[in-house]
Order: structure tokens, then sequence, then C-alpha cells
């Protein structure tokens, strides 16, 4: 069962590559619009010896990970308050109502306009595309911890809102908390190359530079490196949550 | 069927009642109820569902407030530690391993994580359950989880037990086996037990006094003595008669109950 899983999933792989290989090299489509794998090592060994691809790989993952964080954190606090407590949502309903549909590169001319063509602009755009998918995640989960546990930590003497929270509901709550971190996971690199395009430099910025050279080669070396990151990080998380979440049968 | 005050009450309740509002009509839950339970006494509270049992244990953990009379605990009712509860259903979090599980309660208190181990596991040896400390819930039986969940209520020393229908979701044989594990503990520890059950038998079976709730809004109905000494047979005459006579006093409430609805 295993193996033919393990089978089945890089024959699906190898079809993909071989089927991409074969396009542009019998001139289906010109390699100048899509590169051929074959001619991929070469760009990325140019790119990697003159250090670019080192570099802007640590600034991207810097600002993903700040972004991450940000928004991360900032979604956590602000789900379990207003999980917690409906007066803070109701206070808070239509502020999220007019800020929740504003696209993440709309706030791109603000993000300059406040840190400049700098870090702090890109962690900023991240950040917000992190901060909805997290605060959504964390209230539903927090409003969706069963009545049941709560009344336990009631009868156990656990009734303030904090001894509540650490007792009962943040525990309850981690399992979804960790279904929206993941999500953000991937969403974050996106806004990367998004929050990128206003000339910060990353990834991105690399990958419009090219693309405007009709560098497509180099266009694709990013985004493998792109994937190849998220599926790193991808599944550390995923082995991390497994790890967290060992009471699950 | 007065209740007679004994001399050293750990539960007295006076005058109890309780209603509630909703859409603009009054329910009310319970009405001028009085109850004196002895220090060491197990009573069983029976009684129809909806006849205010539940909250009647609600009231004495103050998580639901009465709307007249009062409730004095002894010896503290302030300290959270004088009662302890155990659900109908183990309600155990699954997050947490048995032990921590049944040590849950005393990080209330300002035991140390050295002394809360200890409590939790001298607890969890008192049900029988100490080899299974490492386990998480998912991976105990039915009976086990609700054995874990008096653990856990153990684990503070209470003066006073309160068990909502804590056997009524088990098997037949699983639930016999804890009523004796119930009634060796108790002589082990001496606590005061206030167990609610729906179950006649359970109720003649364990205690040493059942008080019978009946109407809407609920009150005491019939209070029976069982003075039959433990261990007791499940099957003896005794038993089966005073069952009997509760379950007559309960129907003969119902009957009367439904005159309430001839016009």
């Amino acid at each position: 069962m295993r193996q033919k899983q393990l089978l089945l999933s890089a024959l699906g792989l190898l079809a993909f590559v071989l089927v991409w290989e074969l396009v542009p090299k019998l001139s289906l489509v010109s390699q100048s619009l899509l590169p051929a794998p074959s001619d991929l090592p070469a760009a990325f060994m140019r790119e990697f010896r003159s250090g670019i691809w080192f570099e802007m790989v640590l600034l991207s993952l810097d600002h993903y990970l700040m972004g991450f964080a940000w928004g991360a954190g900032l979604g956590v606090i602000f789900g379990v308050l207003t999980g917690m407590y409906l007066n803070i949502e109701w206070a808070l309903a239509w502020v999220v109502r007019l800020l929740r549909p504003i696209p993440n590169l709309a706030w791109a001319p603000f993000a300059i306009i406040w840190f400049g063509v700098d870090q702090a602009a890109a962690v900023f755009i991240i950040s917000i595309g992190v901060f909805w998918i997290v605060f959504f995640a964390a209230q539903g989960a927090i409003r969706g911890v069963d009545r049941e546990l709560i009344e336990l930590a009631d009868a156990f003497g656990f009734r303030s809102g904090p001894e509540r929270l650490v007792k009962v509901l943040l525990p309850a709550a981690t399992p979804g908390i960790l279904v929206g971190l993941r999500t953000a996971l991937g969403q974050a690199w996106m806004a990367v190359v998004a929050a990128e395009l206003s000339g910060v430099s990353g990834l991105g910025s690399r990958m419009m530079q090219a693309s405007s050279l009709l560098a497509t080669d180099i266009v694709v070396v990013y985004m493998l490196t792109m994937a190849v990151l998220y599926g790193v990080m991808d599944a550390g998380f995923v082995f991390a949550q497994s790890r967290l979440m060992r009471w699950k049968p | 069927m007065e209740a007679v005050t004994p001399p050293d009450p750990a539960i007295s309740i006076r005058g109890l009642s309780l209603s509630f509002e909703q859409d603009g009509r009054r329910t009310d839950v319970l009405r001028a109820l009085d109850l004196d339970i002895a220090r060491g006494e197990f009573v069983a509270l029976v009684g129809s569902s909806g006849v205010g049992k539940s909250t009647l244990l609600r009231v004495l953990m103050t998580l639901a407030q009465p709307t007249a009379g009062n409730v004095t605990i002894r010896p503290d009712p302030a300290a959270h530690t004088a009662l302890a509860f155990v659900f109908q259903d183990a309600r155990l979090l699954p997050w947490r391993r048995v032990l921590a599980n049944v040590a849950f309660g005393l990080e209330k208190t300002d035991a140390t994580r050295a002394e809360r181990r200890v409590r939790a596991l001298a607890a969890l040896k008192l049900v029988g359950l100490e080899d299974l400390a490492d386990r998480w819930p998912y991976q105990l039986s039915g009976g086990q989880r609700q054995r874990v969940s008096l653990a856990r209520a153990l684990a503070v020393d209470p003066s006073i037990l309160l068990m909502d229908e804590p056997f009524s979701a088990l098997d037949v044989a699983t639930r016999e086996t804890l009523q004796d594990e119930l009634i060796r503990i108790r002589r082990e520890t001496g606590k005061t037990i206030l167990f609610v059950t729906h179950d006649i038998d359970e109720a003649v079976y364990l205690a040493d006094r059942v008080v019978a709730l009946g109407g809407k809004p609920g009150e005491v109905r019939a209070v029976r003595v069982i003075d039959a000494a433990h261990p007791r047979k499940r099957d003896a005459f005794q038993l089966a008669e005073i069952a009997q006579a509760i379950k007559a006093d309960m129907t003969a409430e119902a009957a009367a109950a439904w005159d309430d609805w001839v016009i």
C-alpha cells in the first residue's frame, strides 16, 4: 500500500517533468517562453555562483519569518480575545468588515509611505495576509471549545478569564489554530512575492528583474526555490504539529 | 418526610428556590427545598429528569445562583476544595495524560509540582489505575475514564463529593464494579457524598438515605433511610422493598401531577 503510494507519486512527478521537458524541446512552445527543466541547473549555477541566489533567499526568508511571526502573533491574540469576549467582538465587528476585504497589495503604497522601500514594508504587507487567516481560525477555534470543558474548569475553581484560557480554552483550540497557521504558512510565501514587487529586495524582486529581461529560466529557478522552501517548512510544520497533537487518536 | 437536622451537617439547604426567565416566561426549577446532609453521610438524590437534581448540584458548586433561600457548607464554603464534582461523562481533558488530568484541580491549590504529582498518584491508586498514569484519555475504556474522573475529584481531598449520574453511561458490569469501588473508597476516605441518579436500585444499593425529588418545580417528595449495613446484597429483599416504596412514592407523585391537568 505504502510502496504503491510512493511509486505512484514518483511516477506522477516524473511524467510532469517529462512533459515539461518535451514541450519546449519539441518546439511546441518557444524555449524563451518556457524554459526546459534540463536548462535550469545551468541557470541556477549562474545565480548561485554570483552569490545573488543566497542573498535573495536570506532576504526573503527574513521578510517571510518576520511577517509570519507578527501576523500570526497578533492574529492569535486578537482571535482569542474576540473569541472569548463578545463585547470585544461586537466592538471590532465592523472594523473587521471594513479592513478584511482590502487586498494585501493595496496596502503597498501605505507600506512604502510609512516604512520606505525597506524590509519593514515587506514585513508589513506579509503580516496582513497572515493576520486575517490566523485571526479567523483562532476566533473560530476558541468559540468552538466545548462548553462542558469550560464548565469543568469552573467546577474546579478556574473561573477567571486568564485561568480558563490557560487551563482549557487554549489547549482545546490548539488544533484549530494550527490549521490556520498552516494555511498562513503557504499564503505568506505568495505575499512575499507580492510584497517584494514594490521594490524591496528578495526572491520576488529578483523574479521581476529576470522576467523583464525575459530570462524565464531564472524566473523558474526562483519559483522552484520558493516551492522547496515552502515544502521544507510545511513538512517541518506537519512534524511539529503531529508532536503537539499526540493526544489525538 | 420532614427533614431531621443532623447534629453536624456538612450541607444545610434552607428554603432553596431557583427560577429563571426565558423569553419573558418564568420557569421555576426548584421550590422551597430543605435538605440537610450529615458529615460522612451518603445521600442519593433521585427523581425524573427535569426535576432539578443537576441544578441543585450546580447551586452547591456556586455554578448557579438560587433565587431564594440559602446553602451552608461546612467547614468552609469559600475553599473551592470543600467540594469536588464528578460529571456524568468523565469529561477528561484529552490533551492531558491521565496523571495530569487527575492533578487538574490541584493546580488551583498552592501545592508544588512535586506535591501535586504525589497526591495525584495517590488518588489514582485509590481508584486502582496507578499503572495507567502515562496513558492518554483516548486510550482508556469508559469505565477507566470514569475512574480517572473520580480520582480527579478525590485528588483535591474535598470533604464533600458531588456526583451527577456518574455511572449512568456505563454498561451494567462496569457500573456494578464502580458502585462497589465507590463504597470502598467512601469507607476508606469518609467523604460526604451527594449522589444524583435516576436509577432507584442504584440509589438504594449505595446510599444511607435516598431523597426523592418530584414535581415542577422540584420539591422533596420522599426521604427513605436505608439502614442495611455494607456490603449489601444487590438482590436483598429489604433493598427491593425500599426501592418499591420509593417508586410508589414517585408514581403517586406522577399521578398527582397528571391530576393537575384535569380541568
